[in-house]
């Protein structure tokens, strides 16, 4: 499969980078690992007249903490982001996270700022940075700005990224030590996105839940933020009755499509055991 | 549109040439270059039988475009044998243990194993299958696949040790 044809740019800087997008607008389009973007030219589904490769861009590499914020640029695999001992220090969800996205080539390519700025609803990434209640720094002609997670999609492929703006950086708020988490993923087989995913980070002290966030990966247009979900289990033992009440929010949101993964009814009910699952390793592995 | 003026490092060897921006690497691999051991299994970055080596990690060539590879380093299966033409360890198990049977996978399989010895020298054999759970095998060999990857390691580290 041969894409359309189009001019290739490779910026020395994030100005020369918007610049190229401000001169080109619509028919301009950023690639990093270019995992999404390229299958999707190679359909033709997607027809840039320019791409703009960000790879020499060094100031959207690193993973740092700055005042309690974890911040992570935008080109950092998935590889990357397994490896890093910060991140496995403060925040392991998200190497567990990318552990179950595609397979080892494609971890090796995809980046971070990818997976969150596409607007794919079966990317796994977003729910989680929903949970986590991350913000997504952006910069245009303008200046800088920053998008929460939580309210960044708006639709398959649509965001809140303007056409002449670029993701640099997730900033995720250091989650407390000793928190819980899971991302629990049901898929058919390797590479292959969720039927429907979950990702949870709560709090418990003395034995009761302070704090819970729920997000849902491929169960809707968007990523969905469950804060019913959440809700249902702060000030709960995190027990049986609080799992089923929050699985209930949980599902009552789901809209998802009937495709090979299976009917609606069917992807609905397995993200309802995702929620579960996710709720009950997150307990035990709150300290 | 332009062309890109192309260099880069290919199992070794400089290489120049003037591409189309949307010329995909296993096709400028393939075509231009005449290495045709990189095959193009599902042109979707699903099979891995495109899989490379580019500056030290597994990519699937045939999701990457060779204007995105300029200034690389690049190994194909071509560059794994020595210049002398000994085998390298995971070609020499590959054939001792039946680790494939049409072949059509394998290139695409021993350049991945190679880049997870390189980052993993004793895998297990659980970390073996997860390590090329992006290379698929349509006959379905994978015991001995695995089987062979474990074999290589094994001398692989012996020969390590005994130039020790």
């Amino acid at each position: 499969m041969i894409p359309a044809p189009f001019d290739y740019h490779r910026p020395r800087s994030i100005d020369e980078a918007i610049g190229l997008l401000a001169a080109h607008g619509e028919a301009a389009r950023v690639v990093a690992g270019g995992h999404s973007l390229i299958p999707m030219m190679k359909l033709r589904l997607a027809r840039p007249d320019h791409l703009v490769d960000l790879q020499d861009l060094q100031e959207l590499r690193g993973v740092r903490e700055e005042a309690g914020v974890l911040a992570i640029g935008a080109l950092v695999t998935q590889q990357e982001l397994i490896a890093d001992p910060l991140l496995a220090a403060k925040c392991p969800i998200i190497a567990e996270t990318s552990r179950q996205i595609a397979d080892p080539q494609v971890r090796a390519l995809g980046t971070l700022g990818g997976n969150v700025a596409n607007g794919d609803p079966g990317n796994d990434m977003p729910a989680v940075m929903m949970a986590l209640d991350a913000r997504y720094r952006v910069r245009g002609p303008g200046g800088e700005r920053e998008i929460r997670a939580r309210e960044f999609y708006q639709g398959p492929f649509a965001t809140a990224l303007a056409a002449n703006e670029i993701l640099t950086a997730v900033r995720i708020p250091s989650p407390p030590p000793g928190h819980g988490h899971a991302y629990e993923k049901q898929k058919r087989k390797v590479g292959d996105y969720a039927t429907a995913a979950a990702a949870i980070i709560l709090t418990v002290a003395q034995g009761k839940c302070t704090a819970a966030a729920v997000g849902l990966t491929n169960v809707a247009g968007t990523p969905l933020f469950a804060a019913a979900a959440g809700q249902a289990l702060v000030g709960t033992a995190l027990d049986g009755t609080a799992i089923v009440a929050a699985v209930r929010q949980a599902t009552a949101i789901a809209q998802p499509a009937a495709d090979g993964r299976g009917p609606a009814d069917f992807r609905t009910h397995v993200l309802g055991v995702m929620v579960e699952r996710a709720i009950r390793r997150a307990r035990e592995r709150a300290a | 549109m332009s062309k890109i003026h192309l260099k880069m490092t290919v199992n070794g060897r400089a290489v120049e040439a003037l591409a189309d921006p949307r010329l995909l690497l296993i096709h400028f691999l393939r075509e231009e270059l005449g290495l045709t051991g990189p095959h193009i299994g599902c042109d979707t970055s699903h099979c891995g039988a495109c899989t490379v080596d580019l500056n030290g990690k597994s990519v699937k060539s045939c999701t990457m475009f060779a204007a995105q590879a300029n200034g690389a380093q690049i190994l194909t299966i071509e560059g794994l044998a020595d210049p002398g033409g000994a085998l390298h360890p995971l070609q020499e198990a590959f054939r001792e243990h039946h680790g494939l049977q049409c072949g059509f996978c394998t290139p695409g399989m021993i350049t991945r194993a190679y880049r997870l010895l390189q980052e993993n020298p004793n895998p297990s054999e659980a970390e073996i299958r997860i390590g090329i759970s992006g290379n698929l095998c349509r006959c379905t060999g994978y015991q001995n696949i695995a089987k062979a990857i474990h074999a290589a390691a094994e001398r692989m580290n012996a020969a390590k040790e005994a130039a020790e």
